[in-house]
């Protein structure tokens, strides 16, 4: 579905973005975002997979340019790509950056419920949306749009007179994704979209948004913990520990021959039909962002650990087609999977 | 060898709104199951099906409607206070959320000196430190590393170990899992599940392990039961059960599981329900309004337990008097 010839949408450069909380007088740091490099393509389906607390959310907030105290953009850019024109976010003012939010990039949230506004109804949420993007159009019309909007995803367009708590939590989680559908974005960031979902639920909401990508022809960025999610929707996958991209490749090349011992361990783990074998999870436990380990982060838990990897975070290096790869394993050996 | 525990016709009845309008939901309806010792038993669905409840109906936090719960020697089902503490101590709980499990201001310590204390298993500190460490040994963590530290110091992972650590200090037979790796971190997960394993080989631990995860049920269980809207849909082993599922409604689950593998995506399209409720107040199967295969029986008349090839299934297509008068009915169309 992806060309590699596609073009960017979306890049980052070496972007940071800590947490700066003052307790007590004794200032802490939260490094969520470490030095993160992203090419994001057209028409593709972009997955960011991590344990809770490795800094995913964070990043996605860094690309929508929703920074906010405590949060703090410590260095970095973020590039969007509009046609053919690369724009760098957060030179952008406030206007300027309200206006390339929902028609070029939108949000769909993990709590649907705390998205949509409880004593309205969707229409007026529907209405609000269209009214502030769409000139020159009545109430009336809004509401035309929507209804048709809604018709064309396969929504019964008689949720608009609902409000959100008299829907399910599939249907307001595919509302949700409607809406950040509306005005057609080039890029739409899904935070955890389908986590506290029933997996009957789960796959109606993944359909959607798979069929979404392929009227829009645009690029989504999904963010889950949950594997099996990425292995059916994402095109490329990241791999995010402890604010840090340590593995990057096409989702094939991801499940099949991971490289980094995080990575190994995260997709050796998955317990799978059919396969009773004993499953190691990765020893100890994910490092504080407060309180990084030095040099590679994941070293305390590598079964692999050299003394370099205590003294230096290991350079993201290409392997072969689009797969790269942070480890000092790797960059030993250039080919094969990290001893 | 007995069961461990026996569930017999379990039935919950939660009624909702006014005097006037009243609505009853059965969330355990007619639930009938038993746990062998040394065996892991897991109680899946999906939200709303029903297996919380009937975790809850198990360890006494709720009066069941109708039917009983034998647990060992206890074959009347009548709990007393004195019954109450022997269940406890043969029966014990795992949540969720191991950080809503454990109060925020309290040292984690406390709740193990406080079982010990409240089931008398040791006497005096000393004695009572050992048995604490003994627990803690078990599921790779010591004394030591717990002392004097408050739940938030430790992570999910390590805190759900150390909360199956307090639940085994009674020494119990049965462990009652309520979702115990959802809140879990991926790579740790399996770490919790193994334990399970571990336990029930060399300790001879049964486990009730509920989730909604199929994947891990498949990984760690012997036996499965899917629930639907309060029914035990189809039971059985889980080989038998999640290889080749025979209930439509397991083969819908089966199936949407996103499996970790590209190659197995999902090629067909579903269409989903958008009111709850309603499957709760059906007359005959719940399931009846989603399934590919519903007959007109299946609207009025709830299906009997049928007992295919040692799994339990209460689906009509597998009842013979059924089918056979449908086939009946079918030749006579065509003659």
């Amino acid at each position: 579905m992806t060309g590699a010839g596609g073009g960017l949408v979306l890049r980052t450069e070496e972007l940071k973005t800590f947490y700066v909380l003052d307790a007590f007088g004794t200032e802490k740091i939260v490094k969520a975002v470490n030095g993160v490099d992203l090419e994001i393509r057209e028409n593709e389906v972009y997955g960011i997979a991590g344990e809770s607390g490795c800094g995913k959310t964070t990043l996605l907030k860094a690309l929508y340019s929703a920074i906010e105290p405590p949060l703090r953009r410590i260095g970095g850019k973020v590039f969007y790509v509009r046609d053919g024109e690369e724009i760098d976010v957060y030179s952008l003012g406030k206007e300027e950056k309200r206006r390339l939010r929902w028609e070029y990039v939108s949000y769909v949230p993990q709590g649907s419920m705390s998205v949509l506004n409880p004593v309205k109804r969707l229409k007026d949420s529907y209405g609000d949306f269209l009214e502030s993007h769409v000139a020159g159009k009545t109430r009336r019309g809004t509401l035309a749009i929507a209804r048709e909007h809604l018709h064309q995803l396969g929504l019964p367009p008689k949720v608009l007179s609902a409000y959100p708590h008299q829907l399910s939590g599939g249907m307001r989680q595919r509302v949700t994704i409607a809406l950040a559908a509306l005005l057609g974005p080039r890029i739409m960031i899904g935070d955890e979209p389908t986590t506290a979902l029933d997996v009957i639920v789960q796959r109606g909401v993944i359909q959607l948004l798979k069929s979404v990508q392929e009227t829009l022809k645009n690029t989504i960025v999904l963010v889950t913990h949950d594997m099996g999610v990425h292995a059916n929707v994402a095109d490329r996958i990241g791999i995010m520990y402890a604010g840090v991209m340590i593995e990057e490749a096409a989702v094939e090349r991801v499940f099949e021959k991971p490289l980094h011992p995080y990575t190994q361990y995260l997709i050796d783990s998955l317990p799978k039909f059919g396969d009773k074998s004993l499953k190691q999870s990765a020893p100890g436990s994910p490092p504080s962002l407060a309180e990084l380990p030095g040099g590679c982060p994941f070293h305390p838990r590598c079964p692999h650990a050299m003394d370099v990897c205590v003294q230096k975070m290991p350079d993201i290096v290409t392997i072969g087609e689009d797969h790269k790869v942070a480890c000092w394993l790797v960059e030993g050996d250039r080919d094969g999977r990290a001893a | 060898m007995g069961a461990l525990l026996e569930i017999r016709n379990l039935r919950k009845d939660f009624a909702f709104g006014s005097l006037l309008s009243r609505l009853r939901i059965t969330a355990v309806d007619d639930v009938s199951f038993h746990v062998m010792p040394a065996e892991i038993f897991a109680l899946a669905g999906e939200s709303g099906c029903g297996k919380t409840t009937t975790a809850r109906l198990i360890l006494g936090f709720e009066e069941p409607t109708a039917g009983s719960i034998l647990h060992g020697a206890n074959r009347k089902g009548r709990r007393r206070k004195r019954e109450k503490v022997w269940f406890t101590q043969g029966v014990q709980a795992i949540f969720q959320n191991p950080f809503e499990t454990f109060n925020p201001l309290r040292r984690v310590e406390c709740y193990f000196f406080e079982t010990v204390h409240n089931y008398g298993l040791s006497s005096g500190r000393k004695g009572a430190e050992t048995l604490i460490d003994e627990t803690l040994k078990a599921v790779g963590l010591s004394f030591r590393e717990v002392s004097g530290r408050y739940p938030s110091e430790f992570s999910g992972g390590q805190l759900q170990r150390v909360s199956i650590a307090r639940a085994l200090l009674t020494k119990p037979s049965l462990l009652l899992a309520d979702e115990p790796v959802s809140m879990v971190d991926a790579s740790l997960r399996m770490s919790i599940v193994n334990l399970f394993k571990r336990l029930r080989d060399e300790f001879d631990v049964s486990v009730i392990y509920i989730t909604h995860d199929l994947a891990t049920a498949y990984y760690v269980c012997d036996r499965i039961a899917v629930m639907f809207r309060g029914n035990v849909v189809e039971m059985g082993g889980v080989e038998s059960v999640l290889m080749s599922p025979r209930h439509p409604y397991t083969k819908l689950l089966r199936a949407s599981i996103p499996e970790a593998d590209p190659s197995k995506r999902w090629k067909a399209r579903i269409s989903l329900t958008d009111i709850e409720h309603e499957e709760y107040l059906r007359r005959g199967c719940r399931f009846a309004g989603r399934c590919p295969e519903v007959m007109d029986v299946c609207r009025e008349t709830v299906p009997p337990d049928v007992d295919v090839d040692g799994v339990q299934v209460k689906c009509f297509l597998y009842d013979e008097a059924t089918m056979r008068t449908k086939g009946r009915e079918v030749a006579a169309d065509v003659g």
